[in-house]
């Protein structure tokens, strides 16, 4: 493929770089007050390489370039789509939201579309050498991002621990990684899938494999990678909190998903899967995603940070989803794609939500969400919409998604797994409906109305609509889910 | 008239989008968009009655669309003898209760949304025959009932919303489960009249959890009767009910006891019987006892109670025993009296829990023993209240006696002891309401009450119409009774092999 073919295929990452650099000239040349219109300037960046996107959707064949290290197929094109949807609402969230005004916007939004662009490129990657960077790209601008709040402690406490997480489990993982290089002769995902499926590799194999899950685990929160995820989630300010929880957690999905099934399976009959190699990795990933669910869900319960407590909520999520990647079958991985875009909309909302009501009465904790219900317009309710979306209710749209998971768990016959996940949607519901009931049910000790900025009802509205929309007639977004998980194997 | 089924859902939904529009501080005009929107129901099941022909085996009034093609899943609803007695008292309940929470004066708005939503889940969950679009109307219903309970309760009802929530909701995880494990052994269809017409469950292979095989057809019915089991309420899944009941206004108490407790039923006739009628013949014996259990000891824990409110739940909980009872006995007469027990309980239980309003809103407690001859200062109220108790306790000549009757006609060839629990658990039930009448009717008057005001006539318009009902079909019970009798007779047909 030559340069030109090559870099049309990626323009729409070249259209976020050219966006970076605008974001930063602009504000080198705009006055202070006026540097958080550099927000505008990202914002258009993304819903233009939202529409070069739609248009790479022609170029029909799948095809490897840049010396093999990127691939250009339906699954890349997916989650192009999905991160600059997911960028252009956390960029509108954190223009609406009070806690990343402040010095430095551009940096801010610069920093911002980079993590855009490396979760872009961690989802088309298919060689050791560029996962790694895209992962470091991600990790790294996060760190910063997390401690973007200077004059919190806390904000600075997130990024140090998310720092020394996150370096140590990527350092776990590129020392898996080196192993793998060692063990196949190349960095190339395809050739090391063709490399195991020839000779017989038994135990080198499950540790390298255990050990770069380590570092994918790390990135969805995965338990027992999950520690960081609350305090990183709390003190971050709130758009990155959210941005972390679909944008990282999506990347790292679709890296995972692609990894295994490319490295490690064989495609067989009716959309089935077969494992290739002695690893038996679809039993260990069923049995972490129950761990994960269950501490995610009894973990939630004891909070009283909305922020903590949605935090772990996020890594219940995680969990649910890793129950599509255990089935080994395209239903599965159809029912892990619809699930991270009902997710998206779920979660963005709920954050905005949680970051206006922080701004009006300055706090993020359940006791002080008393009586809430009747001093705001409408952002409670919607809240509840969202919080009952994630648990996973009808007619919302978190219930279809759970209901395509369960379909697929139940059609493989795990019945053990979709055991756990029922026990844990009823344990889950405890938590959210405390939310609820603290906002509608108690009464507060003030009743000074509390004002909700045009922005953040922009926000709001464009995530519930999917919300209650999605719950009642998904046909589009599941057909767009099942014509996407054609990866190149 | 051919959507008359989609109408009857769908009205009190625009109904409640209607009132969104509203703004919060015109109370009126909302109570009279929501008596509206609940009078539509009420008049469209007439021609419903109608036209409903008994002796058709068939489906009426079917619409039939694809909604997810890719799925098989369908927007299926159709009326049979097993659903149009539900569907016809859903809507007078909703409708009577509408005119009760017309004395409800904080967040109206919020309050009759919620409730034309929970109109809309109700009616929906009856006409369905799509399991996905049963188990979407089922969840439905539960949102608006914890915001009903949870705002406008009593003083407990934070602990009582919740827990009336979590409890249905394992019911509802357990049958979205068993509803998927159906569709993939059916040929991936969620039609439940089809399911019921093909037999495929019963050689299915077993199901393996945690290193056991479970056989796959005694577990599914084992969850959907569980999930179903816990709306009866049966024992021991009962716990939720006295709370909700308790907490719950006035009007969702009603609705509680007189439409939501009959899903459970309903769910059971609807599901279990006719997709699994050899394992129900089976599990028969064991429904029986949970059956008497719920009569006996609803009766004597009612007895008990110091709380008017919880005696009244824990009597609904003795009467739906008599439905499981009913239930048990695999004939046509156990079938058609747990039908009509349905039917009648429903107006009877809501006419007891509206009498229990009606004092409450005066007095502002609902102890018995607190009251003392209210009949001198309250006779009209004292005559309406003491007609609900006297059908309650399965008096002759009201209807409450014709479920019963049929009710242990239909059990006594199977289980002969059990009808002699049952018949004796009406002495009971006789004596706590009985005792009841005297305590807060007849006797000294209460000085404290000596000037309460008599009931009003919005409140009369509630309880007469559902008195008139239960004397009517207790004289003459037929016009209920062909609804379902032929359909009823099938399935006994059915299920007894």
């Amino acid at each position: 493929m030559d340069l030109q073919q090559s870099l049309w295929l990626i323009f729409p990452e070249i259209i976020i770089i050219i966006t970076i650099i605008v974001v930063v000239l602009a504000e080198l040349i705009l006055p202070p007050q006026k540097r958080h219109q550099t927000g505008w300037f990202a914002a258009t960046g993304l819903v233009a390489a939202f529409f070069v996107t739609l248009n790479l959707f022609k170029v029909d064949t799948a095809a490897e370039f840049f010396g093999r290290m990127v691939v250009h197929d339906a699954w890349s094109l997916f989650f192009k789509l999905f991160f600059e949807i997911s960028g252009f609402l956390i960029v509108i969230f954190s223009l609406g939201s009070k806690e990343t005004r402040g010095k430095n916007q551009g940096e801010y939004y610069a920093l911002l579309l980079a993590v855009i662009m490396g979760l872009i490129f961690m989802t088309s990657a298919t060689d050791l050498v560029m996962i790694l960077l895209a992962m470091e790209t991600v990790g790294i601008l996060s760190y910063v991002l997390v401690g973007f709040n200077k004059a919190s402690s806390r904000s600075g406490e997130a990024a140090l621990k998310y720092l020394i997480y996150g370096a140590t489990a990527t350092g776990v993982m590129l020392f898996g990684m080196s192993y793998l290089y060692g063990l196949t002769g190349t960095t190339n995902l395809f050739d090391i899938a063709d490399s195991i499926a020839q000779s017989e590799t038994g135990f080198t194999l499950t540790v390298i494999m255990l050990f770069i899950l380590v570092g994918f685990g790390f990135k969805i929160a995965m338990a027992p990678f999950h520690m960081w995820c609350p305090d990183v989630y709390e003190g971050a300010p709130t758009p990155i909190t959210a941005f972390l929880s679909v944008g990282p957690k999506a990347a790292g999905f679709a890296l995972l998903l692609r990894f295994f099934f490319s490295t490690l399976t064989q495609p067989a009959l009716d959309g089935a899967f077969t494992v290739v190699g002695t690893f038996k990795w679809p039993l260990l990933i069923a049995i972490l995603s129950a761990f994960t669910m269950t501490v995610g869900n009894l973990s939630a319960i004891t909070q009283s940070n909305v922020k903590r407590l949605l935090a772990y909520s996020s890594i219940a999520h995680a969990g649910y989803m890793l129950m599509g990647v255990v089935v080994l079958h395209t239903a599965g991985l159809r029912a892990i794609l619809f699930y991270l875009i009902v997710y998206l909309f779920m979660n963005i909302g709920a954050f905005m939500v949680v970051a206006a009501i922080r701004d009006g009465i300055g706090s993020e904790e359940i006791d002080d969400y008393k009586g809430i219900g009747r001093r705001m317009p409408f952002a409670p309710i919607m809240l509840a919409l969202f919080l009952f979306a994630l648990t996973g209710l009808p007619p919302l749209s978190g219930f279809i998604g759970k209901f395509y998971l369960f379909f697929a768990v139940i059609d493989a016959g795990i019945y053990w797994l979709v055991t756990v996940a029922i026990i844990n949607t009823v344990i889950s519901l405890y938590y959210y409906a405390r939310i609820v009931k603290a906002m509608f049910f108690d009464e507060g000790s003030q009743t000074t109305p509390v004002p909700v900025t045009p922005l953040q009802i922009i926000v709001v509205s464009i995530s519930a609509i999917p919300t209650l929309i999605l719950g009642i007639y998904w046909a589009p977004i599941i057909d767009f889910a099942e014509q996407s998980i054609q990866m190149l194997m | 008239m051919d959507n008359i089924l989609t109408l009857m859902i769908f009205i009190p939904l625009i109904g409640a989008a209607g009132i969104i529009f509203i703004p919060g501080r015109y109370h009126e005009y909302i109570k009279a968009v929501g008596a509206i929107a609940a009078a539509i129901p009420v008049l469209l099941a007439i021609p419903l009655y109608m036209q409903f022909d008994p002796a058709n085996p068939e489906l009426q009034f079917v619409e039939r669309f694809s909604w997810i093609p890719a799925y098989n899943i369908e927007y299926y609803l159709g009326v049979d003898g097993i659903n149009v007695a539900m569907i016809i008292l859903t809507a007078i309940i909703s409708f009577i209760a509408i005119i009760a929470s017309w004395g409800i004066n904080d967040r109206v708005k919020g309050y009759f949304a919620l409730f034309l939503l929970l109109e809309t889940g109700m009616m929906g969950v009856f006409c369905a025959l799509d399991l996905v679009l049963f188990y979407f109307f089922w969840e439905v219903m539960l949102l608006p009932m914890y915001f009903l309970i949870g705002i406008w309760g009593g003083p407990n009802k934070e602990y009582a919303a919740i827990k009336f929530f979590i409890y249905t909701l394992i019911g509802s995880v357990l049958l979205l489960v068993a509803m998927l494990a159906m569709y993939f052994s059916h040929g991936h269809s969620f039609d439940m009249i089809s399911m019921a017409q093909s037999n495929n469950f019963l050689n299915h292979a077993p199901i393996s959890l945690f290193g056991w095989a479970l056989p796959f057809a005694k577990t599914l019915y084992i969850m959907l009767f569980i999930c179903f089991a816990i709306k009866i309420p049966m024992f021991p899944f009962h716990t939720w009910l006295p709370d909700a009941h308790v907490e719950a206004p006035t009007a969702i108490s009603v609705i509680l006891a007189g439409v939501l407790l009959k899903m459970g039923t309903y769910g059971i006739f609807r599901l279990c019987f006719p997709i699994f009628p050899e394992i129900t013949k089976a599990f028969g014996y064991g429904i029986a006892v949970f059956g008497v259990i719920n009569i006996v000891y609803g009766a004597f824990v009612a007895m008990a109670q110091s709380d008017l409110k919880k005696l009244v739940a824990y009597s609904s909980i003795s009467h739906m025993g008599f439905c499981l009872l009913g239930m048990a006995a695999v004939t046509a007469e156990g079938y058609s009296g747990a039908m009509m027990q349905m039917f009648s309980h429903g107006i009877i239980t809501s006419m007891m829990f509206l009498s229990v309003g009606v004092i409450y809103d005066r007095a502002h407690h609902r102890q018995i023993d607190g009251f003392g001859g209210l009949a001198k200062q309250m006779p009209i109220f004292a005559t309406v209240t003491a007609w609900g108790f006297f059908a309650a306790m399965g008096l002759p000549g009201l209807s409450g006696f014709i479920a019963e009757i049929l009710v242990l006609l239909g059990s006594f060839e199977a289980y002969r002891f059990f009808v002699f629990l049952a018949a004796t658990s009406v002495i009971i039930t006789a004596a706590y309401l009985l005792w009841t009448i005297q305590r807060m009717f007849l006797g000294p008057v209460n000085e404290k009450y000596k000037d309460l005001p008599e009931i009003n006539g919005r409140e009369l318009f509630t309880l007469v119409p559902l008195g008139i009902i239960t004397l009517i079909f207790g004289i003459f019970p037929t016009p209920v009774l062909n609804l379902f009798h032929n359909a009823l007779a099938n399935l006994a047909t059915i299920v007894a092999g």
